[in-house]
C-alpha cells in the first residue's frame, strides 16, 4: 500500500468512526452495521476463494461458530470481546479439524464438499438447539447501537488490513500461485497444504469474529440461522460482484450489495437475489474482475483523471 | 424402536428412487460435458411446479402432466445450454467444472427469487382423490402414489438407458463422454450431442419435479436439498452407468431411513451428507472417475 493509500484509509476509518455522533438515526447506524459486517465476512472468504482460490461454500459453518459461542459466553456473563476471541478459537480449531481433509478436494469437489460440511453443522446445531435466542431484558435495556457499530467498524477495518497485507506478504504470493496452478506452485517449492491451512485460519478467524459481532448485535434469532447457507452465498455475491482476489473488491462489492438489497427490500423482499444471481452469472461469463476491473478500465479511459492521479 | 424398521425401509426404497431418477439427470450432464449444474435441484422444484399448477388450473393429472413438463423442461435445458452452460465448455476441464459451478450458483439463486416472486414462498403438494391409497404388502403399508411414482421412475430411467444404447445421438453423446477429441475427429458433431446431453438431463429433473409435488411436497427453497441429495448419490454411485446411479438412489434412501429410526428423524439428512463427505475425501480422484 501506497503512503496516500495508508493516509486514505486512516482518514476514510477516522471519518467513519465519529459517524455515531453525528447522525442519529438508527436506520442509517443499522445500516452501516450491516454494511461492515458484509465487508469483514466477505473479505474473509476473499482470502481462500479469491487468493488460494479455493471455492469454499461451507463458510457459514464458522460465521455460525462464531456468533454460537460469543453468543453463549457473552450472555452468561463473559466482555463481549473476549467471547468473540474464543468464538474465532473454537471456529479455528475446527477449521483445522476438517482443513487437512477438505483440502485434499480439488476445485468444484472442494466447493461441494465444503457446502455438505456447512449444511452438517447447520442441521445438527438446528436439531440440537430449536429454541429462539433472545437477550435478557436487562441487556436489552443498555442496549446501544453506537457499540456495535464501532465493533462492526473495527472488524471491517481488520479484515481489511489483514487482505491489504496478504496481497503483498510471501503468504499471499504463494497462495496466488496455488490457486493459478496448484502443481507448478508445488513444484517450486510452494508448501501448498501449509499455505492453504494458514489462509483458512485467518478466513476463519474473521468470519468466526464476524459471526461474533452479529451475535452481539442481534436482538433475537434462532442459533442456526448464523449457520445458514445464506452467509456463504451472500459473501460469494459480494466477493464475485466487487471483484475476486482483489483487495478493494469485498469493500466495493458489499457497499453495493448492502445499500441495493435495502433499497430493493423496502418494496420486495428477496427480489435482490434476482438481480444479484443474474449480475453474478454475468461477471463470471464476461467480466471476472468485477467491479474493479470497471473501475480501472473506466480511469484507461479518462486518461486525465489517471493523470490527476497520479 | 426397531418395530418401524421395516416400514421406515419401504418408505426410504420409495423416496431413493426418486433420488435416483434426481442424480441420473445431474450425473449425465457431468459426465458427458463435465458441467456442474448446481442448479439442479431448482430445475426439479421447476418441473414440480410445472405439474402443481396443471393440477390446480386445468386439473391434468400428475402422472398425465408428464407428457407436458418433460418436452417444455427438454427445450428449456437446450435454452440453458444457449444462452449460458455453452459458454463455459471451451475451457479446459478443471476450469470448465468451476465456472459451471459458479454459473449453476447464480442460476440457482434467480431461479430461486423468481419462484417465490411468482408462487409465493409456500409449501404445496398435489392431493389428487386417489392421493389417500395404500396397498398392504406383507404387514407394510405402502402409499400407492409413492409407488407409483417409483415405478415410473425406474421406467424414465430405464428409457433414458436405451436411448443412450440404441439412439444414434444416445452414441454420440456416449462417444462425447468417453473422450470428446477422438470423437469430434470421427465427425461426431459432439456441440450437438452437449446440447442433447444438457436437455436430457434437464427433462430428467424436470420428471423428478413432477414425482417429488406429488408423492411429496415442493417449495422454492427444495433446490439446495435436492441438488445436494443428486450430488450424494453421484458419489455412491459413481459416473457411466444408468442403473448404477438409481441403485446408488435407492442406497441414499435406505440410509436415510436407517440412520432416521436409530438417531432421530431431524438426522436423516445428516447421514447422506456425513457418508458423502468421508466418501469424497477418501477418494479425492477416483470418486467421479468412470466406471
Amino acid at each position: 500500500m501506497t503512503a496516500r493509500g495508508v493516509l486514505g484509509s486512516i482518514a476514510v476509518v477516522g471519518l467513519l468512526a465519529n459517524v455515531p455522533f453525528a447522525v442519529h438515526r438508527d436506520d442509517v447506524l443499522n445500516f452501516l452495521v450491516l454494511t461492515l459486517l458484509t465487508i469483514a465476512l466477505a473479505q474473509s472468504w476473499n482470502i481462500v476463494g479469491g487468493y488460494a482460490g479455493q471455492v469454499n461454500l461451507g463458510h457459514a459453518a464458522f460465521f455460525g461458530l462464531g456468533a454460537l459461542v460469543t453468543r453463549t459466553l457473552w450472555i452468561a456473563g463473559t466482555p463481549v470481546v473476549v467471547a468473540m476471541l474464543a468464538g474465532a478459537a473454537v471456529a479455528v480449531a475446527f477449521a483445522l479439524a476438517v482443513g487437512g481433509a477438505a483440502f485434499r478436494l480439488r476445485g468444484a469437489y472442494f466447493a461441494i464438499g465444503t457446502l455438505a460440511l456447512g449444511e452438517i453443522l447447520r442441521i445438527t446445531v438446528g436439531n440440537t438447539l430449536p429454541e429462539i435466542s433472545t437477550l435478557p431484558a436487562t441487556t436489552i435495556a443498555t442496549y446501544r447501537l453506537a457499540t456495535r457499530y464501532w465493533l462492526a467498524l473495527t472488524l471491517a477495518s481488520l479484515s481489511v488490513l489483514a487482505v491489504a497485507w496478504l496481497s503483498g506478504s510471501r503468504l499471499g504470493l504463494g497462495l496466488q500461485a496455488i490457486r493459478e496452478d496448484e502443481e507448478a506452485a508445488e513444484a517450486t517449492g510452494v508448501g501448498v497444504l501449509k499455505l492453504k491451512l494458514l489462509a483458512l485460519v485467518l478466513s476463519t478467524a474473521l468470519a468466526a469474529l464476524a459471526g461474533g459481532a452479529f451475535a452481539h448485535y442481534h436482538i433475537s434469532y434462532y442459533p442456526s440461522h448464523a449457520f445458514g447457507p445464506q452467509w456463504t452465498f451472500d459473501a460469494v455475491l459480494v466477493t464475485f460482484i466487487g471483484g475476486v482476489g482483489t483487495r478493494h473488491g469485498p469493500v466495493l462489492g458489499a457497499i453495493f450489495y448492502v445499500l441495493l438489497k435495502e433499497y430493493l427490500a423496502i418494496r420486495w423482499v428477496d427480489f435482490h437475489l434476482l438481480i444479484f444471481g443474474a449480475l453474478f452469472v454475468a461477471i463470471v461469463l464476461l467480466l471476472p474482475g468485477g467491479l474493479v476491473e470497471i473501475a480501472t478500465r473506466l480511469r484507461q479511459l479518462l486518461p486525465g483523471v489517471a493523470r490527476l492521479r497520479s | 424402536m426397531i418395530s418401524v424398521l421395516p416400514q421406515q425401509l419401504v418408505l426410504g426404497l420409495l423416496i431413493g428412487g426418486l433420488y435416483g431418477l434426481a442424480a441420473a439427470g445431474l450425473s449425465l450432464v457431468f459426465g458427458v460435458l463435465k458441467v456442474l449444474n448446481v442448479a439442479h435441484g431448482e430445475l426439479i422444484m421447476l418441473g414440480g411446479y410445472g405439474a402443481f399448477w396443471l393440477f390446480a388450473l386445468a386439473g391434468v393429472d400428475p402422472f398425465a402432466s408428464l407428457a407436458l413438463v418433460i418436452p417444455a423442461t427438454l427445450a428449456l435445458g437446450a435454452v440453458l445450454y444457449w444462452t449460458l452452460f455453452g459458454w463455459v465448455v471451451r475451457y479446459h476441464e478443471e476450469t470448465r467444472i468451476k465456472n459451471s459451478l459458479l454459473i449453476g450458483f447464480g442460476l440457482a439463486l434467480v431461479l430461486h427469487a423468481l419462484a417465490v416472486r411468482l408462487w409465493t414462498a409456500d409449501e404445496r403438494s398435489i392431493t389428487t382423490r386417489y392421493a389417500g391409497s395404500v396397498v398392504e404388502i406383507a404387514g407394510l403399508t405402502v402409499p400407492l402414489v409413492r409407488l407409483a411414482s417409483l415405478a415410473v421412475a425406474l421406467g424414465l430411467i430405464a428409457a433414458l438407458h436405451l436411448l443412450l444404447i440404441r439412439w444414434r445421438w444416445g452414441r454420440a453423446i456416449r462417444a462425447a463422454a468417453d473422450d470428446w477429441e477422438a470423437a469430434l475427429l470421427t465427425g461426431i458433431d459432439v456441440r450437438r450431442a452437449y446440447v442433447l446431453a444438457f436437455a436430457l438431463g434437464t427433462g430428467l429433473a424436470g420428471a423428478a419435479g413432477v414425482l417429488v409435488s406429488v408423492g411429496y411436497s415442493i417449495s422454492p427453497s427444495i433446490g439446495l436439498e435436492w441438488t445436494l441429495k443428486a450430488l450424494i448419490v453421484i458419489v455412491l454411485a459413481g459416473l457411466g452407468s444408468t442403473f448404477g446411479t438409481f441403485a446408488g438412489g435407492l442406497v441414499l434412501g435406505v440410509a436415510e431411513a436407517v440412520s432416521a429410526t436409530v438417531f432421530g428423524g431431524p438426522y436423516r439428512e445428516v447421514a447422506g451428507l456425513v457418508i458423502f463427505f468421508v466418501v469424497l475425501v477418501a477418494r479425492p480422484q477416483g470418486l467421479f472417475a468412470r466406471r
